[in-house]
């Protein structure tokens, strides 16, 4: 590749396809080597925060440092239950896919801990505001797999009625908002919503995930805005786990500061978390949480990972990265880091980690089997199309009514007005 | 019944929906302790307190998405956009979200706001604060879209529009806001207190939103129009002595097409009519559903009368805007077609 000279600066990644893979742009710290401020504590104060990484599980997987949640085995045990079964409905979804058997879809591989983490450091009650990548919220937040399957199949099961593309799943029970195919949007929305749980005096709290490609956006930005200015009860997510698809998290602007940094100059206090770490996940979320709850406003998280698959189905990561760089990343695999802390402190063991994952892999595929029961792309039962015109307003108005008859006039062969 | 211009009736029903739900908050560029640049929120924040009547910063991309968020909390959001000229930087969040909210989600999630936004032109305010883009929103389903010509009206509506589940963008014809103008930039400019629908009621009412409304009778010709041009449309009825009718759109989205075509089957003419470009400009939606519903009735070709194909531009505005001379013209021509 012609790479010229000028003053102009175009990022490039440390490694493209064929080169070694080159991690060395990383700061780590130390596994509980970050001080943990107070959450009374002024922005100013714990700046810090945001250029560390705060880490909890060390290199020998003992739980150590400040940020240690000290959380009861069963605890870890159900969340590394969540982690797994997350994988394992990725990877058959992704199976299916590749099956042609349903149109698309995105897996969170690599990025477990990120959803499970903050997810078990929320309250019921707490909004969450998610990205396309976080399908862990939905499961843990109760939505059954089977049906997160008919989501993905446009079933007629399928909650979105075959209007959403496969994963945009959505949960008014679990409080979890339904995911827009466009980016950053979710993040001036999770803030309006605090806003509002502030001005009716209630202690809900709301939580956002985008990815760091997406801090380019506006709505980014926007939502950083309100949140400063109003000190709206959120706790606001960056998901950087290198990638936007084909760009790394340089070319949306993380060369020279991390992205916990952005929200500094507004005065919202930034915290750079290791996002393959759970304990340090959940340990950073629920300091945000009890900030925001306390009156203390916004936080900024940014959860470094990686993403150990493809952006989605639609393309092919080997065509612009090396192939084993998932294997090079320094914060590994988050299943296997939470696995190996419960087995170096004797509450698991290799055979139960098997035993979960056949456990695991078999619900999956049970609810496969039952979700096809509900119909295919290809095979029925099928959806009826005449719903397409419901829910655009809340009361259907007369022209889409005459829509809808035309629509199944020309289907049943029976007219062709215009 | 009280006199009221626009900006009064306006007011009011956001006073009457303040203190009939305290869900009802209000946010925007100067709505606050200012009481917004055109004076709409005035008072609203000293009744209703900082934390329904909120100064936002001048992000109108987020102010809608804010209001989206509060309002999937149980908030009933109204938002000023302080020029509809303004509105494009939160587009993305009135088309991809606010607009599909409740059909992504079928129906689990919805989020109620009413965005009220000044638009058109007739001020000298140049391309920036003189824009008519209710076309562009009209074409986007899962929000109703709609323009008051008067107090009376713009209360009703309002209080529907913020009522309403579905969210509604709201343009208020700023040209009217303190009289109804005619089209005629060198006659005096005259009060709302000369016109019947300047008397509007105190309390709670509304109009439905929806429903057009025939506001001057005729046999010769249909003007179809709305916002500010109603009123040019009268007066230039009025000017050519020709027997027009003329029909106020109100509910730009969803359309009352029956109203509509009633009238235009009865005239047999047609003038759609809006200060917007006219390329691509909702009345070309007008003139293709007149055309349908009233082919066989029609004695000439549906006439478009509409801002020139340009920005807005602001030494030119008299020339730009479609006022009584071109409207009149245009009557006139219509009525030489055999």
């Amino acid at each position: 590749m012609a790479t010229k000279k000028s003053r102009l600066h175009i990022p490039r990644p440390t490694a493209r396809p064929g080169d070694t893979p080159d991690f060395s742009y990383l700061d780590l710290s130390t596994a509980g080597s970050v001080e943990k401020p107070s959450i009374n504590a002024r922005t100013r104060d714990i700046e810090f925060l945001s250029s560390g990484l705060v880490r909890v599980l060390d290199d020998e997987h003992h739980a150590v440092g400040p940020w240690d949640p000290d959380l009861d085995p069963a605890k870890l045990q159900v969340a590394l239950r969540w982690m797994v079964l997350n994988r394992h409905f990725d990877k058959r979804m992704w199976q299916i896919q590749r099956q042609g058997r349903i149109s698309f879809y995105m897996e969170a591989r690599g990025e477990e801990a990120v959803s499970i983490g903050a997810g078990m450091a929320l309250r019921p009650g707490d909004m969450c505001f998610p990205s396309y990548r976080n399908q862990g919220l939905y499961m843990f937040r109760g939505v059954r797999l089977v049906d997160m399957m008919c989501q993905c199949l446009s079933n007629t099961r399928d909650m979105c009625k075959g209007r959403q593309l496969p994963i945009m799943y959505h949960s008014k029970s679990g409080n979890v908002f339904s995911i827009s195919g466009n980016l950053a949007t979710q993040y001036p929305q999770a803030v309006g919503w605090a806003m509002a749980s502030a001005i009716k005096g209630e202690d809900h709290i709301a939580a956002s995930w985008l990815g760091d490609g997406s801090t380019a956006e506006a709505d980014f930005h926007h939502a950083l805005t309100f949140a400063a200015v109003y000190q709206a009860p959120v706790i606001l997510n960056v998901v950087n786990n290198q990638w936007a698809i084909s760009t790394f998290q340089g070319t949306a602007g993380g060369e020279r500061r991390p992205f916990a940094a952005r929200g500094l100059g507004l005065g919202i206090p930034g915290i750079r978390v290791d996002g393959n770490d759970l304990l340090a996940v959940y340990a950073v979320t629920l300091w945000a949480a009890d900030r925001a709850r306390r009156g203390g406003g916004p936080t900024l998280i940014e959860n470094v990972t990686y993403r150990g698959g493809a952006h989605s189905t639609s393309d092919d990561p080997s065509k612009y990265r090396p192939k084993d760089e998932w294997a090079a990343f320094p914060l590994g695999d988050p299943i296997d880091r939470l696995k190996q802390h419960l087995i170096v402190e004797g509450h698991w063991s290799e055979k139960k980690h098997e035993a979960l994952e056949e456990e695991l892999e078999a619900e999956v595929l049970a609810a496969w089997k039952e979700a096809q029961q509900y119909g295919t792309m290809t095979e029925g039962p099928f959806l009826d199309p005449s719903t397409m015109f419901d829910d655009v307003y809340a009361e259907t108005p007369h022209h889409l009514e005459s829509q809808r008859r035309r629509m199944l006039e020309v289907e049943s062969g029976n007219g062709g007005s215009t | 019944m009280a006199q009221m211009n626009m900006i009064e009736a306006i007011r009011s029903a956001l006073d009457i929906v303040m203190d009939k739900d305290p869900n009802v908050v209000v946010l925007g560029e100067d709505v606050g302790y200012f009481g917004g640049v055109f004076r709409c929120t005035d008072g609203l924040q000293r009744k209703y307190g900082d934390h329904r009547v909120i100064d936002a910063p001048i992000a109108e991309g987020g102010i809608i998405g804010a209001a989206i968020g509060m309002g999937l909390n149980g908030l009933r959001p109204v938002a000023e956009i302080q020029f509809a000229d303004y509105i494009y930087p939160g587009f993305d969040q009135v088309v991809s979200e606010l607009a599909r909210i409740r059909y992504r989600s079928c129906g689990e999630f919805f989020s109620p706001v009413t965005i009220r936004t000044p638009c058109g032109g007739g001020i000298r305010g140049g391309q920036t604060h003189s824009q008519s883009p209710e076309a562009i929103f009209a074409h986007v389903s899962g929000i109703k879209t709609v323009m008051p010509s008067n107090p009376y009206d713009a209360k009703g509506l309002l209080i529907a529009s913020i009522e309403s589940d579905d969210p509604v963008l709201f343009f208020e014809p700023k040209r009217i806001y303190n009289g109804p103008f005619d089209g005629d930039p060198d006659k005096p400019a005259v009060g709302w207190s000369s016109h019947p629908k300047g008397e509007v009621p105190e309390g709670h009412y509304t109009v439905p939103l929806g429903e057009a409304e025939v506001v001057r009778e005729g046999s010769e010709l249909t003007i179809i129009t709305y916002g500010t041009l109603v009123h040019v449309a009268v007066a230039a009825a009025e000017a050519t002595g020709v027997d027009v009718e003329v029909v106020d759109v109100r509910s730009i989205a969803p359309l009352d097409v029956d109203t509509l075509s009633d009238s235009v089957k009865k005239t047999g003419r047609c003038i759609v009519a809006h200060e917007a470009t006219r390329f691509g400009g909702y009345g070309a939606e007008l003139a293709a559903r007149i055309q349908k519903e009233c082919f066989w009735h029609l004695e000439a070709p549906i006439g478009r009368i509409a801002g020139w194909d340009t920005p807005y531009p602001h030494a030119f505005e008299w020339q730009y805007f479609p006022g009584k001379k071109r409207m009149a013209a245009g009557i006139r021509s219509m009525m030489e077609i055999e």
